[in-house]
């Protein structure tokens, strides 16, 4: 119940904004004035019908993961964006240690397993992409300078980051 | 005599040693995403595409390996429905209603070999349906006018919405969700950036890549996460692998009519495999009658489904080559492949680049012999690989998914994106609501704008254009009652569920 209708308020909200963001698209001679709005706003309308839809008659409620799932989710999460903007400074191999480590621990939650299948994996990705697959240029491995570190993390920070 | 040469055609393009080699390869790797819990169709080859895609394979090659990854993964995908009753994906949850009943009988290798045998005549009937039906309707598309096309991608989100979802509203919003992304980016006509918030990484919109595998595939390690991998890797033992010939003899009627129905409903635009699979088991459920035991581990209960999973999975490539629009899932990511590739299907596809069409074709038709081949002498293998755990397959589904999608820009912003669209994904399936209209909508909503913007164009903005042909008021008519029809049928076409133990 309660699920329902808050996710069909946060739609409801972003399918308003949505909708003022289409209503102020730019255009010019090429596209008339109408064009490039009729699209999205037909999309925002429908959207939001469906949003108001959910929040007064919604389904019962799922089966939610108890709170420490939560958290192992959550972490995954950050695991997985830290990841995802050191892959290009730090290279393949030492991320991937940790990344898929600390993934297989959220699974399956033994230490020393789990540090063998993120050095396991890594390696044998790493062999794979580079001598079997030849991406070799995407896989490399490199020792950034603090600087190249410190940009690729302050992504993630809001207002920092660019 | 013209399916001939043209079949000739495309087996020139794809049969040669090389291609042969990628069948055989991407069958053996598609049975073993198919198989592995958690991996299915539409997953695995998502992954697959960027990686085949940076390798620097042509189109022809290309288009070989990913179509018998494709089919590998349609036929791996009943092993753990029978051994485990875990379907792999939607349509194989007909399977296990008889396949794993069978399997705790003791019979594991006759129920495996049968619904091989099964999955082979059900698409290669569906490969020579299409032969014979493509062309034709390819020849109809021709009438369609923008108009047309607008009714055509509408009819397809409301079947799918219809048909695959347990709430209209909530199919609805996911196809809103998808068509929304999709307008994100540079516009097509102005030349100026819309609805990007200013972030420059958006001007190039969002590669339906990054949606693809990131709501399918990333999706997956939180709800691993989730239940901590239990229930991996219980399952029933199999001892001997024969070929049970009395089997598939006595089924050989259940597996034409299965074949039939299933590819019927593959063509139906937005249906899918899902609705071959439930209409094929359900239709012969009702002629065997109360002592046909189904249900309970009889051969017919298993060869129905899966004749009509692997048809309608043929059927589904009917209007997805003719009209470019997909019938489910596994069909939108074969689309999403044509596209990475640069080719756009649609009519013109059959006149103008028939070595691709014909090619496909030969190369399904290839893909199933080699499929039907490998499948009964190794299925003991295929089993031993259900045992990988999985702490260790999905973080290594992660990594690899990450390589892919980072071969394609080189940029963390597409990660970022992947992931957010990871945690969006668990968000959407725990509340039901359906992911495959997402992809539909990312997928389509370009062509779906087009179409809108040429129509309105034409008729100087006059809204009655829209239903000005035969064609397109038919499309309109379909489209609402495929909306519509499935609230009030949902009482009487109850799908049956999963027995558990």
């Amino acid at each position: 119940m309660a699920s329902d209708r808050i996710f069909g308020l946060v739609t409801l909200i972003t399918a308003v904004a949505y909708l003022a963001a289409a209503t102020q698209i730019q255009t010019n001679l090429f596209s008339g004035e109408f064009l490039p709005k009729l699209f999205p706003m037909l999309i925002g309308g429908v959207a939001a019908l469906c949003s108001l839809f959910m929040v007064f008659k919604p389904d019962p409620e799922p089966d939610w993961p108890a709170s420490g799932s939560w958290i192992a989710m959550g972490v995954a999460v950050v695991v997985l964006a830290i990841y995802a903007v050191l892959l290009k400074p730090l290279g393949f191999i030492l991320p991937t240690i940790f990344a898929a480590g600390i993934l297989s621990y959220q699974i399956s939650p033994r230490a020393k397993p789990a540090m063998l299948a993120g050095i396991g994996l890594s390696l044998g990705l790493f062999v794979l992409f580079k001598f079997a697959l030849g991406l070799g240029n995407i896989v490399a491995y490199r020792i950034p300078t603090p600087a190249k570190l410190w940009d690729a993390i302050s992504i993630l920070i809001p207002f920092v980051g660019h | 005599m013209d399916i001939l040469s043209n079949l000739a055609l495309g087996f020139g393009v794809a049969l040669s040693p090389y291609t042969l080699f990628l069948a055989v390869c991407g069958c053996f790797l598609g049975t073993i995403i198919g198989a592995l819990p958690g991996l299915g169709p539409s997953n695995g080859v998502a992954i697959l595409i960027p990686i085949t895609f940076t390798l620097g394979l042509d189109a022809t090659s290309a288009l070989v390996l990913m179509t018998s990854v494709y089919y590998g993964a349609m036929y791996g995908g009943r092993i753990s429905s029978i051994l485990l009753n875990i379907p792999g994906d939607e349509p194989a949850l007909m399977t296990t209603l008889d396949g794993y009943p069978m399997a705790k009988q003791g019979r594991a290798g006759d129920a495996l070999v049968l619904s091989g045998v099964a999955s082979f005549v059900g698409a290669f009937l569906a490969t020579i349906g299409l032969m014979l039906l493509a062309p034709s309707l390819a020849r109809v598309a021709f009438l369609f006018g923008p108009a047309e096309y607008f009714a055509l991608y509408l009819l397809a989100f409301c079947t799918l919405g219809g048909m695959a979802s347990n709430n209209q509203a909530k199919a609805a919003l996911a196809a809103c969700i998808g068509l929304g992304i999709a307008t994100i980016g540079v516009d097509s006509s102005s030349g100026l950036p819309r609805l990007t918030g200013g972030n420059l990484h958006l001007y190039d919109g969002v590669d339906f890549l990054v949606a693809i595998v990131g709501l399918f595939a990333i999706a997956e390690v939180f709800f691993f996460i989730e239940s901590h991998g239990k229930g991996s890797s219980i399952g029933v033992k199999l001892d001997k692998v024969g070929i049970p010939w009395g089997d598939i003899w006595d089924t050989k009627w259940t597996m034409l009519r299965s074949s039939a129905v299933g590819f019927i409903a593959g063509i139906l635009p937005g249906a899918g495999a899902s609705l071959g699979s439930f209409m094929a088991y359900m239709s012969e459920k009702s002629i065997a009658g109360e002592k046909g035991g189904f249900g309970t581990g009889v051969p017919k209960g298993v060869a129905a489904p899966e004749a009509g999973n692997n048809a309608a999975a043929g059927g589904a490539l009917v209007p997805m080559l003719t009209l470019g629009v997909p019938g489910s899932g596994t069909t939108a990511v074969l689309l999403a492949l044509l596209m990475t590739l640069n080719i756009t299907p649609g009519p013109t596809l059959f006149t103008d680049r028939p070595e691709v069409v014909w090619g496909l074709i030969a190369s399904l038709l290839i893909a199933n012999i080699v499929l039907l081949l490998m499948n009964v002498p190794m299925v003991k293998i295929f089993v031993k690989i259900l045992m990988v755990p999985a702490w260790i397959l999905l973080p290594g589904v992660t990594m690899i998914s990450f390589v892919g999608i980072y071969s394609l820009s080189g940029s963390y912003f597409d990660l970022l994106m992947m992931v957010g669209f990871g945690a969006l994904g668990y968000i959407l399936r725990k509340l039901d609501i359906p992911t495959v209209p997402v992809i539909l909508g990312i997928l389509l909503g370009g062509n779906m704008e087009d179409a809108l913007r040429r129509a309105m164009t034409l008729s100087d903005g006059d809204v009655t254009y829209l239903f000005s042909s035969p064609i397109a008021i038919g499309l309109w008519v379909a489209a609402i009652a495929g909306f519509v029809a499935p609230m009030f049928l949902r009482n009487i076409l109850k799908k049956p569920q999963a027995i558990t133990d």
